[in-house]
């Protein structure tokens, strides 16, 4: 009861203090003195406490089981483990858009005390400009969702969380992907504000890497994460299914990938400016779309809370007035400085960044056109279709090939004008790679020479860049590990394809199935009941063809509150493969329904993944060190 | 005559409109070819042309007409309209219950026949298919 009326005050507090510091701000913009006023700082930390004390009064509230309060109400219930009542808080709509302004003021005040080098006029732009956005999310959360609703008579119970959102790796999540996408505002605001100072130089490029760096590392990690979930959780035995929720979150990703690059010709170069500012401008417009998509129900799915379109007509709103103000802003005051910078010989570092953007854009356009005409189609003609993954493959993974190469060649590229050195050693690793490729895919698979393309390209990048960390010839050792990374991702992506063999059925207990020299042996099944559910598990004894035995448990567990019913996959993870077994009841009958798959690789996915964003952090803490 | 550098730059604009054209090319073809239509049940009743093509039907998972054995799953997708007979191979998800929206993507045999490649059910218990939805008057 308490932990509500603070949360909902302490959130009409923490706007009060948006207006008031936007007041202070354009004061001291106009002020002489050469430093950001004090108060500013104080402003911008008590906004920030003021958010964090909602936020961990709504916490407070999912602990106690306060019904009184409505989110809770619908998203917790009392046998819940405490581990999911905390996670609880933000795997609904209202308290995960609170998590958004406790980022969104997190950033800005970080962004404050650790920007104390940069100009004065463009520090406070950038407050105001974020200040925009925050004062944008609070209305949005008051006036459409807010956590604090009182529900009385107070209900005995709630309703629960769903269950397949009862997950260690989809508590942590939300909580990073909004890291990333919300780290995303602070570049916005950043460039705007730099923009309407001309201050987009090699100065502004150096100071804003980090930002763009950070936000990277949690994007790619907060996907990763979603992505490992959805490969246990959800039974289908893979790891990425292009579903617009997906799609929704990898457009960001691919924005701000290309930033990374454009930014780093602007830090040495100074070149590209208007690149990098719509780059930008960009990455945060596809957060918040985003952001409208997912929770207006616009899309169907896990992530969609509820459907109210006051909620949707509020975003897209919100959305058209950030995209034309950044527009307005970037048009009325961008120029094109020094014309110089923006001299470079064809075969330079610059053409081959500016090669990476072309491809991004390219993907990006294929995400967005297949993520997006569905949509579009339903409104205008009533006809619904789906683009499934076929589609994605068919566009993406040809260009893959050149992808890969430019991604070897480019980093060895120096600045302005270049020649290819090495050439032997290339050329070696090249004929290595195509017959090392042809060897191994010639006994596996059918179409050889698409595959052999494909494979002996990431083989190429993998012993180029692997060459660089093992001699340690690399003058920069975060591109060197980021692009090794990424040949290991789509070695271990297409081998996977490739290789994983599948084989499903209906069984009984005690039955024996046999395929292709595979045994499974379904040996009995055993009833378990937990504190908020109950759960049916399966023991399997599966022979493969080489006599070896494994034996999997999955699970059919029937949670109580909501009633679903949820199947949980059992997995042997070793270093080379993935065994997975997932059962299904499909009800009344004694048959179960299995699905028995064998993965080569999948550990190696996560792993690279791992290691991309690793690298983001070695680049991050690089220059700091050296500075 | 143009300096060197015009040269240059009209080729790298060239460069670029033709691969901008090129990829949109590409996008569209390929959306042609991969699109998978979405029909309701009534909607497979009243057409003129069978499709060869691959399509989703929703709707409802017809009350007591699972039937299952070693080799299949057989059931009834109704939008109680009109019904189809679903036969299908392979792994059901978690949701797909008698009585629950579920959408089948697979083949047409004839009008009352889908031999179904692959059974989605949406993760969410309350899901209904809009088809459904509209043909039972719910909001």
């Amino acid at each position: 009861m308490l932990a509500n009326q603070i949360g909902y005050y302490s959130l009409i507090l923490g706007l009060m203090f948006s207006i008031y510091l936007c007041r202070v701000a354009i004061r001291d913009f106009n002020n002489d003195d050469k430093n950001v006023n004090s108060k500013i700082i104080t402003l911008s930390f008590l906004q920030l406490t003021f958010v964090i004390v909602s936020f961990l009064s709504l916490i407070m509230s999912f602990i106690n089981s306060d019904f009184s309060n409505e989110t809770v109400f619908n998203n917790s219930h009392t046998t819940k483990p405490l581990f999911y009542k905390i996670s609880g808080t933000w795997g609904n709509h209202e308290g995960s858009l609170l998590l958004w302004l406790v980022v969104l003021t997190l950033f800005i005040f970080l962004f404050l005390i650790k920007s104390k080098e940069e100009p004065k006029k463009y520090r406070i732009l950038t407050l105001l400009f974020q200040q925009l956005i925050i004062i944008g999310f609070f209305l949005f959360v008051l006036m459409t969702s807010n956590p604090f609703n009182y529900l009385f008579p107070i209900p005995p119970e709630g309703l629960g969380l769903n269950p397949i959102l009862q997950d260690p790796a989809l508590a942590i999540h939300p909580p990073l992907l909004y890291l990333g996408y919300v780290g995303s505002s602070i570049i916005f605001s950043a460039s705007l504000a730099a923009v309407a100072q001309n201050y987009v130089t090699k100065e502004w490029g150096q100071h804003i890497k980090k930002w763009v760096l950070v936000s990277w590392v949690f994007l790619t990690i907060g996907i990763m994460l979603g992505s490992i979930w959805a490969y246990y959780e959800l039974g289908w035995g893979g790891f990425w299914f292009w579903d617009p929720v997906e799609n929704v979150s990898l457009m960001p990703w691919l924005t701000l990938t290309a930033l990374l690059h454009c930014i780093l010709v602007l830090e040495k170069r100074g070149a590209l400016t208007s690149w990098v500012v719509i780059l930008s401008i960009t990455t945060f417009t596809l957060s918040m779309c985003g952001t409208f998509l997912v929770r207006s129900g616009i899309l169907n799915s896990v992530h969609t809370f509820a459907n109210d379109p006051a909620r949707g007509i509020f975003i897209l709103i919100f959305l058209f007035v950030l995209i034309f103000l950044s527009l307005g802003i970037f048009f009325l005051f961008h120029n094109e400085n020094d014309k110089d910078s923006n001299n470079f010989f064809w075969l330079s570092k610059e053409s081959s960044i500016l090669v990476n953007n072309w491809f991004m854009m390219y993907f990006l356009s294929v995400v967005l056109i297949g993520t997006v005409y569905p949509i579009f189609l339903d409104v205008i003609s009533a006809e619904k279709i789906s683009v499934g993954p076929p589609f994605y493959n068919k566009l993406i993974v040809p260009f893959l090939s050149p992808f890969l190469l430019f991604m070897a060649f480019g980093p060895k590229l120096k600045w302005i004008k270049s020649k290819i050195e090495n050439k032997r050693s290339l050329t070696i690793f090249l004929i290595i790679s195509v017959m090392l490729t042809y060897f191994v895919l010639e006994n596996i698979t059918t179409d050889i020479l698409f595959y052999t393309i494909l494979i002996s390209a990431a083989f190429f990048l993998f012993f180029t860049t692997s060459k660089e960390l093992f001699f340690k010839k690399f003058n920069n050792i975060a591109q060197a590990v980021a692009h090794f990374g990424f040949s290991l991702f789509i070695l271990s992506i297409l081998f996977n394809s490739i290789l994983s063999s599948e084989i499903t059925t209906n069984i009984k207990v005690g039955e024996r199935y046999n395929y292709n020299d595979v045994e499974i042996l379904f040996e009995k099944i055993e009833e378990k009941k937990e504190s908020n559910f109950n759960s049916i598990i399966g023991y399997f004894k599966i022979t493969n063809d080489k006599g070896k035995v494994v034996r999997l448990n999955p699970e059919i567990r029937t949670y109580n509150q909501p009633i679903t019913i949820t199947s949980e996959a059992d997995i042997k993870t070793t270093l080379l493969e993935d065994k997975f077994l997932v059962m299904n009841i499909v009800k009344g009958n004694e048959y179960f329904n299995i699905r028995y798959q064998v993965k080569p690789f999948m550990l190696w996915i996560w792993i690279s993944v791992s290691i991309l964003s690793l690298s983001g952090l070695i680049s991050l803490f690089k220059k700091k060190h050296e500075k | 005559m143009y300096g060197k550098k015009v040269k240059l730059r009209f080729l790298f604009l060239v460069l670029i409109i033709f691969s901008v054209i090129l990829s949109v090319f590409l996008i569209l073809q390929s959306l042609k070819n991969n699109v998978v239509y979405f029909q309701s049940p009534s909607e497979i009743k009243s057409l003129i042309e069978l499709d060869k093509k691959k399509i989703r039907v929703g709707g409802m998972v017809k009350k007591e007409s699972i039937s299952i054995n070693s080799e299949e799953i057989s059931f009834v997708i109704t939008d109680f309209k009109n019904e189809i007979n679903v036969t299908f191979s392979g792994a059901v998800p978690n949701l797909f219950a008698e009585g629950k929206g579920v959408v089948a993507e697979g083949f047409l045999k004839d009008r009352n026949y889908l031999t179904a490649t692959k059974i989605l059910a949406k993760h969410d218990e309350n899901y209904m298919p809009p088809e459904v939805k509209e043909a039972l008057g719910v909001k």
